[in-house]
């Protein structure tokens, strides 16, 4: 398969493209929701408005009412996403929670399923304890009672949490800590008795909880796929969850070179644009090949996990490891090129690079994924 | 099974029957690899078995015309035979400057009569060509060259120097940019053909950091150059005055190659094969194999993406500009990072067991990666001017 967007697929980007500047724009979205405190971070209607775009069904099956399209098509919202900014659940809820759903009970996917398509339901994973992302280690633990699961331990980082309406929790039924196998999936639904969340906010005005199960009673039928074999679920779910973030983190990345490229060619010192100084143009041109080199990289990844191919993990932590150097060279030195505009909030280059932060955070940032792309290789 | 699977089951055969065991060992010296031309020999049998069944089929230059001593294969068919070749590890039969460089400016600007004698002089081998664009004084500022030929009616006496001319000790041929009117600095300029054995053209090699001495100094002294060597066979390509035309079209080609785009294995990872081979690995040294990798992975993935837009003309024309300055930016990192790994064993200049100094020498010749066919700051110009569109002059 050629490494660029058929007709289909550079149809979609377009009406994507076109939606999000328009719909998903930064004063419209970004700005509006952060400067009136929004305890969400996103906006419901805009997330509605991604149903009857048919955005959130494109990872789900066509039997269950969605699209039955791939991570290429996914990865093309998740571009105009990143490069507009735009806060929405699509990455926890239509890319992580749908992956892990495919493996879900017809109950489970009648019941969440329909309410994500429409884009009236949302739905937040929680897989971090702790600060870091080491998905290796899981603590948090679910113990049989009666027909069913007891739950308790404390999630991190659970992104848009409070705002969930299920929430995938990746939990240990069996084995000590860093066991690979003995993991299971469960969906908790908000109600669940015992589960509170304390909300944060984070450094690019998005929502986050660290999440406390207190002995959170759960039926046998909440569980994801099969008890105690929930590692291949959870590695579909994240490595799908990273590739996505990655495509995000190309348009931040673009979004903040346009940006900085656009003003190199409006502001003028010394009686010249300053886009014609050679120490920033090739700082530019340099940028420019980083993120050619990502945005392949991304591609080739949504390719080979769409394929299947045994490959796919290997190439999804290059992307994210890539697009994570490569998006935060874009937004320091976007930052840097303005300027003192450029540290203003009032101006836009910023909010760029607190966005890149929290996605180089989410899922694993570059050490990480190159440690694993050392390990994959055998090293 | 469809036209393509099955020219890849008979690419497939004829590779089994043709390609010889040694000649899909990796390339290891020198005279490993094939040049062909007037002072050449082959290695061995098995060299010559090889290179001969490839002219006969075509597969010396597989995409260009049967006429010109192709194989006349589509962009598809090449493709497939450059995986097939590569699967198992065999060996180009031939390497050239006529392949990578002339052939496709003849293709592109030559007239019916050049095709017809060069083209089909490259396919087989028989001709080795050089490329005299370099000088003294006209390195980056290509354009600025000196060396002029003046107008004789039938013929140009050239005089002048070229220097960093990549094996002109060895070539039987010169594609040589000549300045033909001194009054207009781009259309000034003729891209002649002549044979390095004409009277006045003499040459110097030059040691390289390397130990190796693979360029050389030319000069030229009162060499004549006829206007035709026979009908419809000019001895310059494309107009006259015209060559800088010409020369821009096969830079294009030249930073293609360069960049390794075309496969090879420059772009892969190599943190595994460095463990396998210098045992544990110092946890920051691993790091930076790791990073490393990442970037050549997802480099490796931009090559291939590069081709695929190529072919159906998706990719900015200045493209190859970035794909040259990335690529030999990371196969610089990637040797730097061999002779880490190495160690004391990598500085070895000449021992049996490092196959005389390899590590260490291919460490500095890859140096010169980011310097010939454009350096890395002029490269990162033209995509700030022609893609970014930066202003400036
Ligand atoms: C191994 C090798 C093989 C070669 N083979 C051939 C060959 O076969 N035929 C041939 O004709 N030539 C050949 N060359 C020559 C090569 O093309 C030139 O070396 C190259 O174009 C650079 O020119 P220069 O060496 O004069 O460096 P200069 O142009 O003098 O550059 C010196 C430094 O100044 C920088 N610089 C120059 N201009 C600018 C600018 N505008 N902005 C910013 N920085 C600038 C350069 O990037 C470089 O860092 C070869 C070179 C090498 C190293």
């Amino acid at each position: 398969m050629p490494l660029y967007h058929d007709d289909d697929q550079a149809m979609l980007a377009e009406s994507a493209n076109q939606f999000m500047a328009e719909e998903g724009a930064i004063a419209k979205q970004l700005r509006h929701w952060r400067d009136r405190d929004c305890k969400d971070g996103f906006g419901h209607g805009l997330w509605e408005q991604f149903g009857e775009m048919g955005f959130n069904g494109i990872l789900v099956d066509e039997a269950d009412g969605g699209l039955g399209m791939g991570h290429v098509e996914a990865g093309i919202v998740l571009e105009e996403i990143g490069r507009n900014l735009t806060p929405s659940p699509f990455l926890t809820s239509s890319v992580l929670a749908a992956t892990a759903l495919k493996h879900g009970s017809d109950d489970l996917r009648g019941r969440y399923l329909p309410g994500l398509v429409e884009g009236k339901s949302v739905f937040a994973v929680a897989v971090d304890e702790g600060p870091k992302h080491r998905p290796e280690t899981i603590t948090c633990k679910a113990e049989r009672s009666g027909n069913g699961f007891k739950l308790s331990g404390q999630k991190d980082f659970v992104v848009q949490g409070a705002s969930a309406d299920m929430l995938v929790v990746a939990a240990r039924t069996s084995g000590s800590d860093s066991d690979e196998q003995g993991i299971t999936l469960f969906a908790v639904p908000r109600d669940a008795a015992g589960m509170s969340h304390d909300a944060v906010r984070l450094v690019d005005s998005s929502m986050a909880t660290h999440t406390k199960f207190d002995g959170v009673e759960l039926d046998g039928d909440a569980v994801i796929g099969e008890v105690d074999n929930g590692r291949a679920i959870l590695n579909a779910m994240l490595d799908a969850g990273r590739v996505g973030s990655a495509a995000e983190g190309v348009g931040v990345a673009r979004g903040a070179m346009d940006m900085t490229v656009d003003y190199l060619k409006q502001r003028k010192q010394f009686g010249t644009l300053i886009g014609e100084f050679q120490a920033l143009q090739h700082r530019a041109a340099h940028l420019y090949s980083e993120v050619e080199i990502a945005r392949a990289a991304v591609i080739k990844a949504q390719q080979l996990l769409d394929a299947g191919s045994e490959r796919a993990s290997l190439m999804a932590s290059v992307a994210k490891a890539k697009v994570a150097k490569t998006a935060g060279l874009a937004v320091r030195e976007g930052v840097q090129m303005h300027g003192g505009i450029g540290m203003t909030d009032e101006y836009d280059i910023g909010l760029y690079m607190k966005r890149d932060r929290a996605l180089q955070e989410f899922l694993g940032d570059a050490y990480y994924h190159a440690g694993r792309v050392a390990e994959l290789s055998g090293y | 099974m469809s036209e393509l699977e099955k020219f890849r089951q008979e690419t497939r055969n004829w590779l089994e029957a043709n390609c010889p065991p040694e000649m899909r060992e990796p390339v290891r010296d020198e005279d490993d690899v094939y040049w062909g031309g007037r002072k050449a020999s082959f290695k061995n049998d098995t060299q010559k078995a090889w290179f001969e069944a490839c002219v006969e089929k075509g597969y010396t230059v597989p995409a260009w015309p049967k006429e010109y001593g192709g194989a006349g294969l589509n962009p598809a068919e090449a493709k497939i035979l450059r995986e097939e070749m590569s699967a198992i590890g065999a060996r180009p039969p031939l390497s050239s400057f006529g392949i990578w460089m002339l052939g496709p400016a003849l293709l592109h600007f030559g007239t019916e009569g050049q095709k017809q004698r060069f083209l089909n002089e490259i396919a087989r081998g028989e001709i080795r060509w050089c490329q005299g664009y370099s000088e003294p004084g006209s390195g980056s500022d290509l354009v600025s060259l000196q060396t002029f030929g003046e107008d004789k009616g039938d013929h140009w006496t050239v005089n002048g120097q070229k220097v960093w001319t990549s094996y002109a000790d060895k070539a039987d041929w010169i594609f040589c940019l000549v300045r033909t009117d001194k009054n207009d600095k781009y259309r000034g300029i003729t891209f002649m053909l002549f044979d390095m054995e004409t009277a006045g053209v003499s040459t110097k090699p030059i040691l390289l950091i390397s130990g190796n001495s693979p360029f050389c100094e030319t000069f030229f002294d009162d060499v004549d150059v006829p206007k035709s060597y026979g009908e419809d066979v000019p001895a310059y390509v494309g107009e006259i005055n015209r060559g800088w035309d010409v020369a821009k079209y096969l830079l294009g080609h030249e930073r293609e190659m360069i960049s390794g785009a075309d496969g090879g294995d420059r772009t892969s990872a190599i943190g595994a094969a460095l463990k396998r081979q210098a045992g544990e690995l110092d946890p920051v040294l691993r790091a930076e194999l790791a990073m490393f990798d990442v970037d050549a992975l997802a480099y490796s993935a931009m090559g291939e993406k590069f081709l695929d837009e190529i072919k159906v003309g998706k990719s900015h024309p200045a493209q190859p500009n970035m794909m040259k300055y990335a690529g030999t930016e990371l196969n610089k990192r990637r040797h730097e990072l061999m002779m880490s790994a190495g160690g004391s064993r990598a500085l070895e200049w000449d021992s049996e067991e490092t196959g005389g100094g390899k590590t260490s020498r291919n460490w500095l010749r890859t140096k010169a990666n980011s310097i010939e066919g454009g350096t890395s700051e002029v490269m990162l110009n033209v995509i700030s001017k022609r893609i970014l569109e930066l202003p400036g002059g």
